[in-house]
C-alpha cells in the first residue's frame, strides 16, 4: 500500500472551558492520498474545522490539548513539530483557505503585498521577481487585469474576487495539500460554481491534493472523490462519493441526503432530521446520533459503535444497520 | 470589471499612482482637515521662519519701550522688559510645537510597542497594564509636574514627563485595537501561510491598530502643548529667558491688568494650535473609521 500524503489517526482534540475539558474531535482518522480530493461534510460544530486546524496546529496552545492521535504528513508526525518546521510546512506544503474572504485579507495591505508575503517567506522572492509572480498568480486564479488589480486594497474587490486572491495566496508556493474550509459558503451561487471550477482546474494543474470542508452536500458531490461524514466530533461514515449518494449507510447520512431539497419533489415540507446536534459538553455514552435516530436499538445507547467496513472503500459507524444491509445483500 | 480596452498608458498610470491616492483626495475634501492642517502648517512655518519674520532678538530688552500696547512698531506690544511679544510668540511656537511633537512621537512609539506586546504576549499583559493603571491613577498634569520637578527644569525633562503621563491612554487604545485585530481571519491566514509571530505583529496587527492611535496622538499633541504651557506657567517647565507660550503668559500674569496684550497673544496662539489639532484629529477619526470608509 502506498503511503498517503496525509494520514490522521485516532485524533482527539479537546478545548478548555470553565468546567474542564470538552472533546471537540473524537477519535478521527482519515487519509488524503496524493492528488486526492477528500470532502468532509457535517453540520456546524461537528468538528470539521477543528480537525483541519489541528493539521496545521493553529489552535491556541494554552486552551487546547490533543490527548491522543497522530497526524502524519509524508512520514513526518506533525504533532511533534514546533516553530520553524511548522512554519515551513504551513504555506509551502499545506495551505489553507477560509470561509469568509471578506475578513481573510488584511485591509491595510495591497493584494500584491499580501501575496508577496508568502513568496518572501518560503521562496525568498522580493521586488520585481515577486511582483512578476504575483501577477502570474492573479492570472492563474483568473482575476481580470491582474497588473492593475495587484495594487488594489482588498476593500475594492468583491467577495468572489477576494476568495480568488485567497486562493492565489494559498497556491503561491505550490503546496501539495490545500485545505479549503467552506470556501464557497459566503459566496452567492454563481460565484460558488466559478470558485469550485477554479479549484478543480488548479488541482489538476498543480497536482495537489485537496481537503474540502463543507456543510453543503451539493458542493461535496460536485467536487470530492471520497467523502467523510462527521457528526458531533466523530466520523460516522466514509465512502467514495458516488457510493455515498447511491447507498448511504449511516442513518445520519441517510437523513442528510434526504434533507437536500429536490427540484422535482412535490412534498409540501422539506425533510429534516428530528432533534438537534448534541453540545460538546453533553455526555452520550453510546452512539452520539442515537437520540435522533429512527432506527435506534437498545445497544446503541450502551456502547459507542465502532467504524466497520461495509464494502469496498465504504465504512460506517453503525453496526445494526451494517448487519441489516449485509443480510439483505448477502 | 470595466477595464476592457484600457490602454497600457492607463495601466502604467495606475501602477505608478501613489498608494492611498483616493484617501488623500477624500482628506482634502474634508473641511476640518483642511482648516486644521492649514493652521498647524502656518504655525509651524512661523516657528521655523521666526528669524526671518521678525529680525529682532526675542530676549533683547529695551527698557525704554516697556509695556507698549500693540502698535505698528510692536504688533503684539511689549512686555515688562520691553521685549517684543510678537517675536517672543514666534520663538515660543518653536518650543511649544517641538515639545508637542516630541511628546506625540515618543509616547506614540512607546504606546504602540507596549500595547501590541500586551495584546500579543498574554503573560506580560498583566504586568504592563497594571503599571499603566498605576500611572493613570495620578492626574496627568500632576504626574508630569512631579516628574518635571524631579528631573529639573529643562526642555528634555518636560518631554519625558509629558510622555510618561500620556503613555497609559495610548497603550490602552493600542492594546484594545490589537486584541480585536489578532482574532481576525487574516491573522490566521498569515499564520497559515507560515509567517512568524514577529512578522504577524509588525505586518498585520500593528498597522491595523494605528488609526485609532493616530487620532489619539493629534489630541495628545494638543494636550502636550497645553500641559507644557501649564508646566512653564507653574515654573517647572521651560525657563526664562527662553520663550515658550506658557512662560510668556506666566511672566505676563503679574501685569495682566495694565498690559493685557502680554498674556492675550500667546493665549490665542495656544488656543489656535489646540483647536487646529483637534480639528485635525476629528477629521482623521472620520477618515480612518472603517465604518465610514465606503467602497471608494
Amino acid at each position: 500500500m502506498i503511503m498517503p500524503l496525509l494520514s490522521v489517526r485516532n485524533l482527539t482534540v479537546q478545548f478548555r472551558v470553565d468546567s474542564g475539558w470538552v472533546t471537540a474531535v473524537d477519535d478521527v482518522s482519515l487519509d488524503v492520498g496524493e492528488g486526492d480530493c477528500v470532502g468532509i461534510v457535517g453540520e456546524s460544530g461537528s468538528g470539521k474545522s477543528v480537525t483541519a486546524l489541528s493539521i496545521l496546529q493553529l489552535h491556541q496552545r494554552a486552551t487546547t490539548r490533543i490527548p491522543s492521535g497522530t497526524i502524519t504528513y509524508q512520514g513526518q508526525d506533525l504533532l511533534r513539530e514546533r516553530g520553524s518546521t511548522m512554519r515551513r510546512i504551513r504555506g509551502s506544503e499545506i495551505a489553507m483557505i477560509f470561509q469568509d474572504p471578506m475578513s481573510s485579507l488584511n485591509p491595510v495591505l495591497t493584494i500584491a503585498d499580501q501575496i508577496s508575503e508568502t513568496l518572501r517567506q518560503h521562496q525568498g522572492l522580493t521586488g520585481v521577481a515577486a511582483r512578476k509572480r504575483v501577477v502570474e498568480l492573479l492570472g492563474l486564479v483568473r482575476i481580470p487585469d491582474a497588473t492593475r488589480r495587484a495594487d488594489d486594497y482588498p476593500h475594492r474587490l468583491s467577495g468572489g474576487m477576494r476568495q480568488r486572491v485567497m486562493i492565489a495566496m494559498a497556491i503561491a508556493c505550490k503546496p501539495r495539500l490545500l485545505i479549503a474550509d467552506e470556501p464557497t459558503t459566503a459566496l452567492d451561487v454563481t460565484i460558488q460554481a466559478q470558485i469550485l471550477e477554479l479549484l478543480r482546474d488548479l488541482r489538476k494543474e498543480l497536482k495537489m491534493s485537496v481537503m474540502l470542508i463543507s456543510h453543503d452536500l451539493g458542493v461535496i458531490a460536485e467536487f470530492a472523490q471520497s467523502v467523510i461524514v462527521m457528526y458531533a466530533g466523530r466520523v460516522v461514515e466514509e465512502a467514495p462519493v458516488a457510493q455515498l449518494f447511491r447507498r448511504p449507510v449511516h442513518p445520519y447520512t441517510v437523513g442528510l441526503i434526504a434533507a437536500v431539497p429536490k427540484l422535482d419533489s412535490d412534498a409540501p415540507r422539506l425533510a429534516t432530521i428530528a432533534g438537534r446536534i448534541p453540545g460538546p459538553q453533553e455526555i452520550i455514552v453510546g452512539c452520539r446520533f442515537s437520540p435522533r435516530c429512527a432506527l435506534v436499538q437498545p445497544r446503541c445507547r450502551d456502547e459507542p459503535p465502532l467504524m466497520q467496513p461495509v464494502s469496498d472503500g465504504q465504512s460506517a459507524r453503525c453496526p445494526p444497520r451494517i448487519l441489516v444491509l449485509g443480510e439483505r445483500h448477502g | 470589471m470595466t477595464d476592457t480596452g484600457l490602454g497600457s498608458l492607463t495601466t502604467v498610470h495606475a501602477i505608478a499612482a501613489p498608494r492611498g491616492y483616493g484617501a488623500w483626495r477624500r482628506l482634502l475634501r474634508h473641511r476640518s482637515f483642511v482648516i486644521g492642517s492649514s493652521i498647524i502648517l502656518l504655525l509651524t512655518l512661523a516657528a521655523v521662519l521666526a528669524p526671518l519674520i521678525s529680525p529682532v532678538d526675542p530676549s533683547a530688552m529695551r527698557v525704554r519701550f516697556r509695556f507698549r500696547p500693540p502698535s505698528q512698531a510692536f504688533w503684539f506690544g511689549t512686555d515688562m522688559f520691553g521685549r517684543d511679544v510678537f517675536t517672543r510668540v514666534l520663538y515660543g511656537a518653536r518650543v511649544s510645537l517641538f515639545v508637542g511633537f516630541a511628546v506625540c512621537v515618543v509616547s506614540g512609539l512607546c504606546s504602540a510597542i507596549l500595547g501590541v506586546i500586551a495584546a500579543q504576549f498574554r503573560r506580560l499583559d498583566g504586568a504592563i497594564m497594571r503599571l499603566m493603571d498605576a500611572l493613570m491613577s495620578f492626574p496627568a498634569i500632576l504626574l508630569a509636574l512631579g516628574i518635571a520637578a524631579a528631573l529639573g527644569p529643562r526642555v528634555s525633562s518636560v518631554i519625558i514627563a509629558l510622555t510618561v503621563a500620556y503613555i497609559p491612554a495610548g497603550v490602552r487604545i493600542v492594546r484594545a485595537a490589537a486584541l480585536t485585530v489578532r482574532e481576525m481571519d487574516f491573522v490566521q491566514a498569515a499564520q497559515v501561510s507560515g509567517a512568524s509571530s514577529l512578522r504577524i505583529v509588525l505586518r498585520h496587527i500593528l498597522p491595523n491598530c494605528l488609526s485609532p492611535l493616530l487620532v489619539h496622538l493629534t489630541f495628545i499633541f494638543a494636550y502636550a502643548m497645553l500641559a507644557e504651557a501649564a508646566l512653564s506657567f507653574l515654573g517647572v517647565g521651560i525657563q526664562p529667558p527662553i520663550a515658550s507660550w506658557g512662560n510668556i503668559i506666566a511672566e505676563g500674569r503679574d501685569y495682566a491688568t495694565e498690559a493685557w496684550w502680554v498674556m492675550l497673544f500667546p493665549g490665542i496662539a495656544i488656543s489656535l494650535a489646540a483647536l487646529s489639532l483637534n480639528l485635525l484629529g476629528d477629521a482623521l477619526g472620520d477618515m480612518l473609521d472603517p465604518r465610514l470608509k465606503g467602497g471608494e
